[in-house]
């Protein structure tokens, strides 16, 4: 007797980022429930700030990098660069003595000019994402030292400056409101405009893109552009949280960034991912650490936590597409 | 008589090293459909690639609807209606339908950078009823079937209004129902007054729904008949044109040895399905067939290079599992791979290393310490016996001419004392003397040595003076076995264009 041969297996009806999106939420959830057993001080309200206030800036970032990702490309300068466009805002007000806004929108200048030039790199002189923006990530620490002096510039004469981040509204910092704000409009760009469109085509199939009559290098600065913007504004709130821009800050905010987009289930290999999505990877990382500082576990194993989250939420990507 | 609408004249296109066409002329009607057919490399994709503004023209002149038109890039071909449907499909597939048969023209809401998704829909969907496709519009691209895609494509074309439509191979990966189809959707176009360009390999494709055929050979145009007029041999031999090769060649063993390889009911997913075949001892059995055609794929997987779904394979009238190119290294099974410098050498390291890596182990010494001047001197011993000629063991064997590179790939298996070689594309990119030595050593090998040897090549006199039996293969089926003497280019070419029949129930 001839065994029958397997039918060709169905395609899935759900898509895979969504899944692990649900996935990436369900944890949550599972996350926040076991710690509130856990610890009494862990669903106090003043927790849950400290948790919302402390996943903002990485938050803002990974928004950034969401776009980039799509693409199947990658951004690694957006610590750093977060950290020059808080230099760049200390000089205006500090040091220039301008008034808060121009050193608000220096800032988001400063990110934008960033994102640009790596778009360009990448886009025009076809350097891989990888090391162009690997470049911009030295090249931003270094002129974020040149720029300061290597010294934090402190926010003294102008302390209305602090209120841009931590100023509150229904008792929840400014900070978190700007993040979900920055978020929400992310998902609207991405899900309802020709850029965000374009972002999900190029890192689909770039070469049917191109041949479809689109000009891939221009939308595609235009995406790094957005992501250096996002930095810049991830700079401001920093600079105003910390009341100083701390020039040698910013290294490895990239990597943590990153991690909370794909472990929100946007493909390295792109073409998919949401911001929602990315939103909840940066929250499930920030409840994994402060959770995990509630029940005193030393803070050098929180890094080896999360380190491994990333890996088991990659896997669980790649095993289920290969069982397909 | 109908309106000429696309009229090509003295097309030229040089690659670095190739000209690929050369004084090309092509001529499309209105409501014609016109067959483009040529043996791989001939031309044809290229010159609609000219056609269609993927590639700029050298030289010659593009008459569309009685102007003189210069097409500049993809937008502009498709904004003046002549679109194309490549045979890689060039859809974005995490995007639905509709969002990929509008991409670069969504339709907007204000402000101007919003898109309109639910006027989007509406346009599709109006459009996939016009042409009667039944395709959600809102269904992902990555989600339909290869045949579905393809209709998508198709509707993407129409909605620039397209006078001229090429299709590339367009049956390729569609079953007959589809081809069916697609034949019924061909026919509406050209009812509307579409020109379109068929560009296959399938004779008898052409004979059911083409009006004139166009041959290309060797970068030229080679003439222009009606489709209904010609025999499919006449195409055939438009298409290979050459004179036959002596076919002369050592044939020391007609089924006399013993089988060393049998490979039974081998399938994999869609590169190819229920194949068999056998090798003797001493033999050299050809592979032949198109671009595509499943041969390699065949030889990836019985090397274990890819998986397999079904079938088996015998060595030395032994079953076998071979799971991993390691297994069929431990077996005697060397692969020499299409392209060598990506799959066959570490091009940057010298000849000693390639030659031995497959087989270091056997010269280290404790702690994994190789021992040099014992590789040194069996790799010495290689060089000479195959004639590499290389100034010295330290070549890197980037600066090796293709022959010798060939020749290094083949040191390294003939090191592991493998005894079945399955040489892919063993002549690719070697120049005229090479090939001559390439030659002489297949038969050394499998004369002297005893050693047995599949050869692919997609040369059909290459193929027709090496091979003691040929297999020809097309769309990943064994579409005829041919002993070499009885062989012929045209029979080759025949079998190779073969559309496989489901086999009959035994």
């Amino acid at each position: 007797m001839m065994e029958s041969k397997a039918v060709p297996s169905k395609r899935s009806a759900i898509r895979s980022d969504v899944l692990q999106q649900a996935l990436a939420f369900a944890s949550l959830i599972v996350m926040f429930v076991v710690f509130s057993l856990a610890s009494p001080n862990f669903a106090t309200f003043t927790n849950i700030v400290g948790i919302l206030l402390s996943t903002a800036v990485i938050g803002i970032l990974a928004v950034g990098v969401t776009f980039v990702i799509i693409t199947g490309g990658i951004d690694l300068s957006v610590g750093t660069v977060m950290t020059l466009a808080s230099v760049i805002t200390g000089v205006i007000i500090s040091y220039w003595g301008l008034p808060i806004p121009a050193g608000v929108l220096g800032g988001l200048a400063a990110g934008a000019l960033c994102g640009f030039v790596n778009g360009t790199v990448t886009a025009k002189m076809k350097v891989p994402p990888f090391i162009a923006t690997l470049g911009m990530m030295m090249m931003s620490q270094g002129l974020s030292l040149v720029i300061s002096g290597t010294r934090p510039i402190y926010f003294l004469g102008t302390p209305s400056f602090r209120q841009i981040a931590m100023g509150s509204l229904a008792g929840i910092p400014n900070a978190v409101w700007i993040f979900f704000a920055s978020a929400v409009i992310g998902s609207l760009v991405l899900t309802k405009t020709v850029l965000g469109r374009y972002t999900f085509a190029l890192g689909s199939n770039e070469e049917a893109t191109r041949l479809s009559g689109i000009n891939v290098d221009r939308w595609k600065i235009a995406v790094y552009t957005l992501c250096g913007l996002y930095s810049g504004l991830a700079g401001v709130v920093m600079a105003s949280r910390l009341n100083s821009a701390q020039p040698a800050l910013g290294a490895g905010y990239e990597l943590e960034a990153i991690a909370a987009v794909v472990i929100g289930g946007t493909s390295l290999s792109g073409g998919e991912g949401s911001v929602l999505g990315t939103v909840i990877g940066a929250f499930l990382m920030s409840v994994l650490i402060n959770g995990l500082r509630i029940l005193s576990i030393p803070q050098e194993w929180q890094k080896v936590v999360i380190g491994a989250i990333v890996i088991v939420a990659v896997y669980a990507d790649i095993a289920r597409r290969r069982r397909r | 008589m109908s309106p000429t609408l696309v009229s090509m004249e003295g097309i030229d296109k040089a690659f670095p090293g190739v000209q690929a066409l050369d004084g090309c002329r092509f001529e499309l009607l209105a409501g014609e459909v016109h067959a483009l057919v040529g043996e791989n490399g001939a031309g044809k994709s290229t010159l609609m690639k000219v056609l269609t503004g993927v590639y700029r023209k050298d030289a010659g002149r593009i008459v569309y609807q009685g102007q003189e038109v210069d097409i500049p890039n993809p937008r502009a071909a498709w904004e003046m209606g002549i679109g194309i449907i490549h045979q890689e499909l060039n859809l974005i597939p995490h995007l639905t339908v509709a969002q990929n048969i509008f991409i670069g023209r969504e339709p907007r809401r204000w402000p101007r950078f919003l898109l309109d998704e639910k006027e989007l829909n509406e346009r599709a969907q109006r459009l996939l009823e016009s042409v009667n496709l039944d395709v959600d519009p809102r269904a992902r691209v990555a989600d339909l079937t290869i045949a579905k895609q393809q209709l998508v494509e198709i509707a993407k074309a129409l909605s620039y209004n397209s006078q001229v439509l090429i299709m590339d191979e367009p049956t390729s990966a569609l079953s007959d129902a589809e081809i069916q189809e697609l034949f019924r959707i061909i026919r509406e176009l050209k009812a509307k007054g579409v020109g379109i360009v068929y560009i296959s390999h399938r004779m008898d494709e052409i004979k059911q729904i083409c009006d004139r055929v166009t041959v290309m050979r060797d970068g030229r145009t080679i003439g222009t008949v009606n489709a209904q007029e010609v025999s499919v041999d006449q195409i055939v031999s438009m298409m290979v044109g050459r004179e036959i090769y002596a076919t002369a060649q050592p044939a020391p063993n007609e089924g006399a040895s013993e089988v060393v390889l049998e490979v039974r009911s081998l399938s994999r997913g869609r590169a190819f399905q229920d194949v068999s075949f056998s090798l003797r001892k001493g033999e050299i059995l050809g592979f032949a067939g198109l671009m595509g055609a499943g041969r390699t794929e065949v030889a990836r997987a019985v090397f274990g290079a890819d998986p397999i779904d079904s079938g088996e394979i015998y060595v030395n009238g032994k079953r076998v599992e071979i799971k991993s190119p390691a297994d069929a290294v431990r077996l005697g099974i060397g692969y020499l791979p299409e392209d060598r410098k990506r799959h066959g050498l570490m091009l940057d390291l010298d000849v000693e290393a390639n030659t031995i890596v497959a087989t270091l182990q056997r010269y280290a010494a404790a702690l994994g310490w190789v021992q040099k001047s014992k590789a040194r001197r069996e790799v010495q011993a290689y060089v000479e016996q195959l004639g590499v000629k290389t100034p010295g063991l330290e070549q890197r064997v980037r600066y090796l001419s293709g022959g010798n590179q060939q020749k290094v790939v083949l040191a390294k298996w003939l090191a592991k004392n493998c005894d079945i070689l399955i040489f892919d594309e063993p002549t690719r990119g070697i120049d005229v003397g090479a090939k001559g030595e390439i030659y002489k050593l297949l038969n050394d090998l499998t004369v002297r040595q005893g050693k047995s040897v599949i050869m692919i090549s997609s040369e059909l006199p290459e193929i027709l003076r090496m091979s003691h039996r040929i297999i020809v293969m097309c769309e990943g089926r064994i579409t005829g076995e041919l002993v070499a003497h009885e062989a012929t280019e045209e029979a080759i070419m025949r079998l190779a264009t073969l559309r496989p029949t489901p086999r009959a129930v035994v």
